[in-house]
């Protein structure tokens, strides 16, 4: 403790001096470092740059710093969803941090701990089914705009057969096979598809090579949930086949030729939306419960159409978005059966946000089992 | 039936060829290494140097050779930091090739940071004319891209030098008893040296295999332990190419096989399925153990003997 307030002393007169000096000629600057900025820290999982889970929340972390003034953000990237990450969150309550986004499904555990003993710091954690006086879980529906992507999958496959690319069979990912073959099969009912699991959030070469396996199985459309999305894309690319999008539109890049449309985040305004409101003192708002929300909040999107997509079936896709928008229209309702023939929703039934996010079952189409 | 059946084996084992073109890669490095008396076991270290610097070049210039030159380059650098640690200093080698395997983590992951966004045109398929006609082995072995016909090329000059040239005899006369070596005036350390590097160069391909040919990008730490794989199957090869070859295919088939029986739908566990490489290398081992034990070349006894 000695050491670090006299290091700090040291530092403080060496700024001190270099301040003294400045000061006269840049007294603006001087006034505006009066009034501390609101400190904002992000954690991801993986790499920012990589156009996938991580890009998608730091993109909105940018959105942030450019439509929000007065705050400061700190970023940690590649933090595995160990202790570290508490390690992590309280090196940022140190530097200052009032509010804290922990981005990753594996995060929560460690946020509510740290929560407990900062009682006066805010955090949000991007999904999950615990909460605490002053954490909270955001997240948004991307099995909506997989769905939609679905609808024109259906359309342009010509082999009838869809591949994902898959990380880890947790709900999240279910939603979004399930959507994206239940919207396909609605406009083409010959359609199947087909699943390969890496068992790693990242493992670039493996999740090529499950593209390449699903596309010598006959796949046309490839589609993923893992955090780097890029390989999959890059061999569809090779191969001279379609992508549906996940994660980011800005995945197109890679496969031009081939690209139909996909699901694309859209954190931006929500992360506004909470850190304006916990800086105006709002925190109830977001702590002790659940955020949930859909296409209508603008935070999730069908990504642009390529060329892939044919006009008449985006304006199809356009058409049933308006109606999910407008509550017209619901992606997981009654009657739905799975692909063993037992009924999952009954007709007439909405589920729960619980039974959603908690799905462990294969809709009709898709090949094989949900793996224990 | 029998259809599904040959286009099951012939989609895996295509698929096992590709995905046990950057073990191979990395494999022959390490045998000539371990010939000449040097375990490296930072060959996934240099493979993350080769596919990071790989990478940057092909951003950079757009030229798949300059590519391949920086990341063999990349490799072999790496490799001789621990040539010098093991061959000059006489550090222990199992220790510098663990603690050269996170350094080059570390290295690749904060250069390559602003490379992990950036696109890439990549190494394109190439088709061997008439030969990937021939049915069945055709598509299994002739459709890929030149890197893959590369390191089967690489195995057999490696095969050829190492028993029938003079320079294989040096290099394997090192490996067994580097002061009868010496006594017979050969310049051992230079020996050694060279070997090394030419592991790096291996290893820096194979990684440029991965970043270049197979995933066109660059994530940090993608060689997910392929390296570590490597080293463990040069004891099933006998440090012989030929078994390095197949050693090579027999783990990439066992990974595509995974991959094929989840894309069939078969109700078993991925994550028993992604075992099944890694139990074939601890059998592999085994068996490569029992039956070829007097192979080891004599200097890389004592590596294993001095840590015991």
């Amino acid at each position: 403790m000695k050491n670090w307030s006299l290091a700090v002393t040291a530092r403080m007169i060496l700024a001190g001096a270099v301040l003294g000096a400045l000061l006269p000629a840049i007294p603006c600057r001087a006034d505006a470092q009066v009034k501390e900025n609101f400190k904002v820290g992000f954690i991801y999982v993986g790499p920012k740059d990589d156009f996938g889970y991580n890009y998608e929340h730091d993109q909105g972390r940018i959105y942030l710093e450019k439509n929000l003034a007065g705050i400061e953000v700190i970023t940690a990237e590649n933090i595995p969803e160990t202790a570290e990450v508490e390690r992590v969150m309280e090196q940022m309550i140190q530097k200052g941090a009032k509010l804290i986004f922990a981005t990753s499904y594996g995060y929560l555990d460690s946020a509510i701990n740290v929560g407990r003993r900062h009682p006066d710091i805010v955090l949000v954690h991007a999904g999950g089914f615990k909460f605490s006086p002053n954490v909270g879980t955001y997240w948004r529906y991307i099995y909506n705009p997989m769905y939609l992507s679905g609808l024109a999958a259906g359309k342009v496959t010509k082999t009838n057969i869809l591949g994902f690319v898959a990380a880890h069979p947790i709900p999240q990912t279910l939603q979004n096979i399930n959507a994206l073959t239940y919207g396909a099969r609605s406009v083409n009912p010959k359609v199947t598809m087909r699943v390969i699991y890496t068992g790693e959030w990242c493992n670039p070469a493996k999740a090529a090579e499950a593209a390449n396996t699903l596309a010598e199985l006959g796949a046309d459309v490839l589609s993923q949930h893992q955090d780097c999305p890029r390989p999959v894309v890059e061999t569809a690319a090779k191969r001279g086949i379609y992508t549906v999008g996940y994660h980011s539109g800005d995945l197109q890049r890679f496969n031009e030729k081939g690209w139909i449309t996909g699901a694309d985040w859209k954190w931006g305004t929500l992360y506004v939306q909470i850190t304006k409101d916990v800086m105006e003192g709002h925190k109830e708002k977001w702590v002790n419960r659940h955020d949930r929300g859909g296409l209508e909040t603008g935070q999730i999107d069908i990504a642009p159409f390529g060329s892939a997509a044919p006009k008449e079936t985006q304006t199809a896709v356009l058409k049933k978005k308006k109606e999910i928008i407008d509550g017209k229209y619901v992606v997981f309702q009654g009657p739905m059966q799975d692909n063993k023939g037992v009924v999952r929703i009954k007709e007439g039934e909405k589920p729960s946000f619980e039974f959603i996010e908690t799905m462990n079952w294969y809709t009709e189409g898709v090949v094989g089992d949900v793996p224990k | 039936m029998i259809e599904i059946a040959l286009a099951l084996i012939q989609g895996v084992l295509a698929a096992g060829v590709r995905a046990g073109t950057p073990i191979l890669y990395a494999m022959l490095g390490e045998i000539v290494s371990e010939r000449a008396g040097v375990v490296n076991l930072g060959t996934d270290g240099a493979m993350l140097m080769g596919a990071c610097f790989g990478f940057i070049t092909m951003a950079h210039t757009q030229d798949p050779f300059l590519s391949l030159l920086a990341a063999a380059l990349a490799g072999a650098g790496i490799s001789l930091i621990h040539a010098f640690m093991v061959v000059t200093l006489r550090a222990n080698q199992i220790a510098s090739g663990l603690a050269l395997t996170f350094l080059s983590l570390g290295i690749t992951s904060f250069i390559g940071r602003p490379y992990v966004k950036r696109a890439i045109d990549g190494i394109a398929q190439w088709s061997v004319p008439v030969l990937s006609k021939i049915p069945f082995l055709g598509p299994i072995l002739f459709r890929h891209d030149i890197l893959v016909y590369g390191a089967y090329l690489c195995a057999l000059l490696i095969w050829f030098f190492l028993f029938y040239t003079r320079g294989g005899l040096v290099l394997r006369a090192v490996g067994e008893n580097s002061s009868v070596a010496f006594a017979m005036g050969i310049r051992v350390r230079r020996v050694q040296y060279l070997a090394v590097a030419f592991g790096g160069i291996c290893a820096g391909l194979a990684g440029a295999y991965l970043s270049l040919a197979y995933t066109r990008t660059w994530v940090e730490g993608m060689t997910n332990g392929r390296g570590i794989i490597a080293v463990a199957l040069v004891i099933f090869s006998a440090w012989h190419p030929f078994w390095g070859a197949i050693g090579a295919i027999l783990f990439g088939t066992t990974f595509a096989f995974q991959l094929q029986l989840q894309a069939r739908g078969m109700t078993l566990s991925p994550y028993f399925l992604d075992m099944l490489p890694y139990l074939f290398t601890l059998f592999a081992l085994l068996m490569g153990a029992k039956m070829r034990r007097h192979e080891m070349p004599e200097g890389i006894k004592k590596v294993f003997e001095e840590v015991g």
